[in-house]
């Protein structure tokens, strides 16, 4: 169903709706009462929590705070060791994830019949990646990148030296959190081409365009805000996720940052993990515990709200077209 | 305008464009493929090697064993101990003690708020409810697990006097936190899914409108909200950071919601970064791994398809 049909039912039924209770209803308001106090438990939920961090966490953040390395066992100093972690994970994540992702959805959307035994393959496989636990990343990274391409890698080029590359690392924790996020990616990007009207296409291929030509220069560039709105929302997800990269590249305290693609590097999640339960003395770290959690709920909120508008704006034009 | 001559273009590269995506396209199904056989491949060796199986055995990770003579057999995970101890039976309690307590959380809460928001919400108020899941689904499970390590667990041992700070109904409450939104999308989806005709006409013969959510929407949509809490269900055995901060990872097989638990996905965290690289500490790690990950799987085979059946029959499409 459309959105235009949509909006008609909706009125329709309001319509019916208070021509039912202008008749009288009864027994209706108890039931209504009840699933709205469950609202507003989780909306309380939600403001406690937010409320808690920021106000923990406000006074904490400075410039300073934001732009020096952790101190005197992470007690005092900042945490841009962490920040800039994130960032290059994440970026590498991305470069990794988006292609790949996109031309999923293309395959899915542009090349193939909904109901062939490819795309339920290619489906389920996704639905499925969608669903396995984080930690299962993490020990498939550990397995898989250090343990078998990682350590083929150095008995092939490296074999007089100590590990290189079999050995916990960015690229591996990138590339680890590059799998984990590839539904998102594919999931967006598909609902971004479903809004692309079917005319444009056709008057592409009418005009003697190839169905390649017509993806790279119809498809694809009314897709964009659709793609985007996938890979901040990779990115949002990749931030905040620390089993993935526990055992694959994230260290507890480096005092350099990460330069090559086989350095370790510091996390803004694990970094809480961390300082949570790692920390000799929790009081005494808690101010900055509390200002680092701030960052990274600020962080993937910013993402959230970035997709969450890029989004309504590409659903509004689709009804206008 | 600019011109473009098509006609030129080889039909090679067409023909490699397309080879290229959908090669691409296989990249999921190789993701999963590739997790299937590398984490089944390190816990492999706990079947095969003698060296491994001396220390470790599937009849020791399952049954009570006398590990000391003249003591009460009983179920022990003490990997690290002098004689290695390897029952999974404590893990496997905690587990489905933390998800109980998280769904016994969310399930009312989320489906609650999903029947209300399909069923009672105008307009606006819809508008409202939406980015609230949305926000509480954004917030990162490390978050979640710092909230009830520091400030949760606090609270609920002051309010309930409870014998240890971190417990059960700790991480369990805050688990329950990271599965409303699951519940509640995929039980909302369920409901809007109904069509309007049939409430309309439900409606039309003089039904008030909660009698059309409760003899109507409710027992056409039940088979969705079932799967938004078996999805739910399967979040909770998997999810790490939360467990692994909140639930105080003490191995113990006890009914008591008060009491410490070690749940699977919290063991794997927490012992990984130190074992023997191929030891059978290692293997017996991975074969944790791979039971969670055939569990979820088969939890969200299912949840998909139940959907998926409820989508084709008032939609007349798949998902």
């Amino acid at each position: 169903m459309n959105t235009l049909t949509r909006a008609a039912a909706d009125r329709t039924s309001e319509k019916v709706k208070k021509i039912v209770e202008a008749r009288g209803t009864s027994g209706g308001h108890l039931p209504r009462t009840i699933t709205l106090l469950a609202v507003a438990i989780i909306v309380a939920m939600l403001a406690v929590i937010l409320g808690n961090v920021i106000l923990g966490g406000y006074h904490i953040i400075s410039w300073d705070f934001l732009s020096s390395p952790p101190e005197n066992g992470m007690e005092e100093g900042g945490i841009f060791p962490a920040i800039f972690g994130t960032v290059a994970l994440v970026l590498l994540m991305t470069i990794a994830v988006v292609p790949v992702g996109v031309m999923t959805a293309l395959y899915l959307h542009e090349y193939t019949r909904p109901d062939s035994k490819m795309t339920r393959v290619i489906r389920m496989a996704i639905n499925n990646l969608a669903g396995v636990p984080s930690i299962v990343f993490g020990l498939f990274g550990l397995g898989f990148f250090i343990g078998f391409v990682g350590h083929n890698m150095d008995n092939m080029f490296f074999s007089d030296q100590g590990p290189v590359w079999g050995q916990p690392a960015i690229i591996w924790a990138s590339l680890t959190l590059a799998i984990l996020t590839l539904p998102v990616v594919i999931i967006a990007t598909e609902e971004a081409l479903r809004s692309i009207p079917r005319e444009l296409r056709e008057a592409s291929l009418a005009l003697g365009a190839t169905r390649l030509q017509t993806i790279r220069r119809v498809v694809l560039p009314q897709a964009l805000p659709g793609i985007l709105t996938g890979a901040i929302l990779a990115v949002s997800r990749g931030a905040g996720e620390v089993a993935p990269i526990m055992f694959t590249g994230a260290a507890y305290y480096l005092p350099y940052l990460p330069e090559k693609l086989n350095d370790q590097f510091m996390e803004l999640g694990y970094h809480i993990y961390v300082m949570a339960t790692q920390s000799p003395d929790v009081e005494k770290t808690k101010p900055i515990l509390y200002g680092t959690v701030l960052v990274l709920l600020v962080l993937t909120f910013l993402l959230n709200f970035t997709a969450i508008l890029l989004r309504s704006r590409m659903r509004s034009r689709r009804v206008n077209v | 305008m600019k011109r473009h001559n098509f006609k030129s273009k080889s039909k090679l590269l067409e023909w490699i464009g397309e080879k290229f995506i959908a090669i691409n396209a296989l990249a999921a199904v190789l993701a999963i493929f590739l997790i299937f056989i590398f984490i089944f491949k390190e816990s492999i060796p706990l079947f095969t090697d003698s060296e491994i199986q001396e220390e470790v055995t599937v009849e020791r990770m399952t049954f009570k064993q006398e590990w000391y003579e003249g003591r009460d057999a009983k179920y022990s995970w003490q990997p690290n101990s002098e004689v290695p101890k390897y029952s999974l039976m404590p893990l496997f309690v905690g587990t489905i003690k933390a998800a109980l307590i998280a769904m016994l959380f969310a399930v009312p809460l989320g489906v609650g708020a999903a029947v209300y928001s399909a069923e009672f919400a105008n307009r606006r108020m819809r508008e409202f409810i939406k980015p609230v899941i949305e926000m509480l689904a954004g917030i990162p499970s490390v978050v979640l697990g710092f909230f009830s390590l520091i400030v949760l667990a606090s609270f609920l041992q002051s309010t309930f006097g409870f014998v240890f700070r971190l417990n059960a109904t700790n991480a369990g409450i805050a688990l329950g936190v990271a599965v409303i939104p699951i519940v509640f999308t995929v039980a909302e989806d369920a409901m809007t899914t109904i069509p309007q005709s049939l409430r309309d006409a439900a409606l039309a013969l003089g039904a008030t409108p909660w009698q059309v959510s409760l003899t109507v929407v409710l027992p056409a949509a039940l088979p969705g909200i079932a799967s938004g809490i078996v999805l739910g269900f399967g979040r909770a055995i998997g999810e790490t950071m939360i467990v692994l901060m909140a639930s105080g990872n003490a191995a113990i097989i006890s009914g008591n919601f008060a009491d410490s638990i070690r749940t699977i996905s919290a063991t794997i965290a927490a012992e990984l970064a130190e074992v023997v690289f191929g030891g059978a500490h290692y293997s017996v790690l991975f074969f944790l791994g791979s039971l969670l990950f055939v569990f979820t799987f088969l939890i969200n085979l299912g949840g998909d398809y139940i959907l998926g059946r409820l989508k084709e029959r008032y939609q007349g499409r798949t998902l």
